[in-house]
C-alpha cells in the first residue's frame, strides 16, 4: 500500500505532519527485503489503525498495522498519548516532592516506583537506611509485584476470551489494596516510601493482614493453575504466539518477564542486589520458548516466589527505626515535629529545600519492577532539585520489542500479544 | 580522584585505554558508578569494541543531558550492561549546541532505536544513519525540544493544536 493511496483516504484533523510521517515510516519498513508490490489485484491489503482508544490495547497505545488478509505484514507503534513530561517536572521539584509523580508512572505497582526513586536518591546522597525499613520496602515491592501480575493475568485471560476470570483476579487485587491501606493509609497510589526509610511502621493490624494474605493467596494461585494450565482454549491461544527468539531478545533490549521467558535469568534483584534481597532465598523462573505461554508461566511462578520472599521478610523483620535518624537527610518523626522546636524546623527545611546531594554527583540505580528493570539516573547540581532525572522505564523498552515481534503474526493475536508484554502506558509515555 | 574499580571493570578500562589511547577523555566514578567520556568521532568504533570484545551485549538505556554551557552543550549517555562480568558502565559523548549530531548505534544494538528517538525528541540531537528518526512522544508538528533548559515548564501556548471546546456541528 502506497502513501499516496493512504493520504487520499485519510483526512486527519490534527497533527497532519505527524500522521504523514507515521504512514511514511510504515511504508519504509522492511523495504529492502520486500518484493515489488504487484498491485494487489484481490485487494486483500489494508491498513488498520488500532487504538489509541481501544480497550484491549491496555491504555493509549496506537498500532498502525498493514494487513495482508489476516496476517500482519508490518506495523508501527505510536506512543506518547499520555506524555506528561515527568522528567521536566522532576527538574523543578525537590526529590521528595517528586515521589507522588512516580506513583502515577507505573500505576499498577506504585510501591516499586517509590522505592526505585528513593533508593536512587539514597545512593547519590549516601543515606543509610535502617534494616527494618529495607524489609518493609521489600514486603511492599513484592505485594506490588503480585498486584501487577494479577492485573496482567486477568486482562490477558480476558483478551484470550474468558471474562469471568478477570473478576477472580480482581478479588485478590482488592485484598492487596486493603493490605496497602493498612500499611500506608492509601489503597492505590500509596507513596509510602520516604527518602531514608518509610513513612510509618507496620502496625499489628497491617502485619496480620499481610500474614493472612500470604496464607490464603497460594490456594487461589493453585486454582488459577488448575483452570489455565491444561485449558485447551487458553493454550491454543497462547502457545507459539508472539515468539521472541532467544538470539534476538538481548539485542532488541527486552527486559523483565519478557526476557526471562526467552531463557535469560536476568533479574536485577540477583544481578545487583538492592535492599536486602541478598539475604532472602528465591529463584528466578525462566522458560526457553519465548512465546506467550512461556511468559504466562514465568509470571505465575514469580508470584509464588514473591509469596516466598514476603514470608521470609516477615520472619526476619528486625526491630528498630523505620527512617534514618538524621534530620539533615530525612524527615524527622511526627513525635519530634509536634513536640520540639528543632523537629519542626527540620521538618520545614526538609519540605522547603529537601535533601541536597553534592554538586556534580551522578548516579544510576535500578530495581526489578514487575515489568522489568526500572532505573533512575540522577545528576545533581548541589541544590534540592535534580539537574537531570532520567527514568529508564521497562514498559518503554518492552514496547519496542512488541514492534519487532508483531510482524508476521495474525491480527487476531495482537491483543493477546499486547497482553503478554504487559505494557503500562503511563510509564512508557513518561 | 583515584578510581576504585572491580576487577572486570578494570579490565574494561584497561582494554579501552590500550586500544583507544587518545580517544578516551576521562574515566571517573561517582556514587559507585563508572563513567567513561570519549571523543564524539570514535563513538561507533568504541561501541563495536565494547560489544564484540568486552561483552557489553545489553544496551539498557540512552539519554541526553543539557549541560547548558556555551561549548559542547549536549551530552548523550549510553547505559551498557555486561551479563558475563556483571558490570555496568556509562559511556558519554558530547556535542555542540549548533546542529547537534551523533552517529547512530542501532547497527550495534538494535535496542537503541527508540532510545535515540527519545533523545532526538527531547533535546533535538540528530542521529546519523538512524533507520526511522521521528519524534517518539510528541507529534511531528511540534517545533520545540522540551527537555532543553530554556523551554519553560508551563509550555508554550499555541505550540500544540488542540480540539475546540465547542462541539463541531457540521
Amino acid at each position: 500500500m502506497k502513501l499516496t493511496d493512504i493520504q487520499s483516504k485519510v483526512h486527519s484533523t490534527f497533527f497532519k505532519e505527524h500522521q504523514k510521517k507515521l504512514y511514511q515510516s510504515l511504508e519504509d519498513k522492511h523495504t529492502t527485503i520486500e518484493e515489488l508490490d504487484d498491485g494487489d489485484p484481490l485487494t486483500t491489503k489494508m491498513i488498520l489503525n488500532m487504538g489509541p482508544q481501544h480497550p484491549a490495547t491496555h491504555g493509549v497505545l496506537r498500532l498502525v498495522l498493514q494487513l495482508d488478509g489476516e496476517t500482519i505484514e508490518k506495523n508501527k507503534l505510536d506512543i506518547g498519548y499520555l506524555h506528561r513530561g515527568v522528567e521536566k517536572i522532576a527538574e523543578n521539584k525537590t526529590y521528595q516532592e517528586f515521589m507522588p509523580y512516580t506513583d502515577r508512572m507505573d500505576y499498577l505497582s506504585p510501591y516499586s516506583n517509590n522505592v526505585a526513586l528513593c533508593t536512587a536518591v539514597e545512593k547519590i546522597a549516601s543515606v543509610e537506611v535502617p534494616e527494618r525499613a529495607h524489609y518493609i520496602r521489600m514486603i511492599g515491592c513484592e505485594l506490588a509485584r503480585i498486584s501487577s501480575h494479577l492485573l496482567w493475568l486477568g486482562t490477558m485471560v480476558m483478551d484470550a476470551g474468558a471474562i469471568s476470570f478477570f473478576i477472580w483476579t480482581f478479588k485478590e487485587r482488592e485484598k492487596i489494596y486493603d493490605v496497602m491501606d493498612r500499611i500506608g493509609g492509601h489503597r492505590f497510589t500509596i507513596s509510602h516510601a520516604r527518602i531514608g526509610g518509610v513513612a510509618n511502621d507496620l502496625t499489628d493490624e497491617a502485619t496480620a493482614s499481610i500474614k493472612e494474605f500470604v496464607n490464603t493467596f497460594p490456594n487461589e494461585l493453585r486454582d488459577y493453575h488448575k483452570l489455565l494450565d491444561r485449558n485447551r482454549i487458553f493454550i491454543d491461544r497462547n502457545e507459539a504466539v508472539g515468539v521472541l527468539e532467544t538470539g534476538n531478545a538481548l539485542a532488541i533490549g527486552a527486559t523483565g518477564p519478557v526476557l526471562r521467558a526467552c531463557g535469560f535469568a536476568l533479574d536485577i534483584r540477583k544481578l545487583f542486589p538492592y535492599a536486602r534481597y541478598n539475604e532472602v532465598e528465591f529463584d528466578i523462573p525462566t522458560r526457553l520458548e519465548g512465546d506467550n505461554l512461556a511468559r504466562y508461566y514465568v509470571r505465575m511462578e514469580e508470584m509464588s516466589e514473591s509469596i516466598r520472599i514476603i514470608k521470609q521478610c516477615l520472619e526476619k523483620l528486625p526491630k528498630g527505626h523505620i527512617r534514618t535518624d538524621n534530620a539533615k537527610l530525612a524527615y524527622p518523626s511526627k513525635d519530634e515535629v509536634y513536640y520540639s522546636m528543632e523537629g519542626m524546623i527540620h521538618d520545614f527545611m526538609m519540605t522547603d529545600t529537601g535533601i541536597c546531594p553534592p554538586d556534580g554527583a551522578e548516579c544510576y540505580h535500578a530495581i526489578e519492577s514487575p515489568k522489568g528493570e526500572l532505573g533512575y539516573y540522577i545528576q545533581s547540581d548541589g541544590t534540592g532539585h535534580p539537574w537531570r532525572l532520567k527514568i529508564n522505564a521497562p514498559s518503554f523498552t518492552n514496547l519496542q520489542v512488541l514492534e519487532n515481534m508483531l510482524d508476521g503474526e495474525m491480527v487476531a493475536d495482537t491483543v493477546v500479544i499486547i497482553g503478554g508484554i504487559d505494557p503500562v502506558l503511563g510509564e512508557a509515555d513518561k | 580522584m583515584s578510581l576504585k574499580l572491580t576487577e572486570p571493570l578494570q579490565r574494561t578500562v584497561d582494554s579501552l585505554t590500550e586500544n583507544f589511547t587518545d580517544k578516551i577523555i576521562e574515566v571517573y566514578q561517582s556514587s559507585g558508578d563508572t563513567f567513561i567520556r570519549i571523543e564524539t568521532g570514535s563513538l561507533k568504533e568504541i561501541c563495536t569494541h565494547l560489544k564484540n570484545e568486552l561483552h557489553y551485549v545489553y544496551l539498557s538505556d540512552i539519554f541526553g543531558i543539557d549541560r547548558y554551557t556555551s561549548d559542547e552543550r549536549f551530552e548523550v549517555v549510553y547505559n551498557l550492561l555486561s551479563l558475563r562480568d556483571r558490570t555496568r558502565i556509562f559511556l558519554k559523548v558530547r556535542c555542540e549546541e549548533e546542529n547537534p549530531e551523533l552517529d547512530s548505534v542501532t547497527e550495534i544494538w538494535p535496542a537503541a532505536s527508540w532510545n535515540e528517538r527519545e533523545v532526538y525528541d527531547m533535546f533535538g540531537v540528530r542521529f546519523n544513519n538512524h533507520p526511522d528518526l521521528r519524534r517518539i512522544f510528541l507529534p511531528e508538528d511540534f517545533e520545540y525540544f522540551p527537555l532543553r533548559k530554556e523551554f519553560p515548564l508551563l509550555g508554550i501556548p499555541g505550540s500544540i493544536e488542540l480540539p475546540g471546546t465547542t462541539p463541531n456541528t457540521d
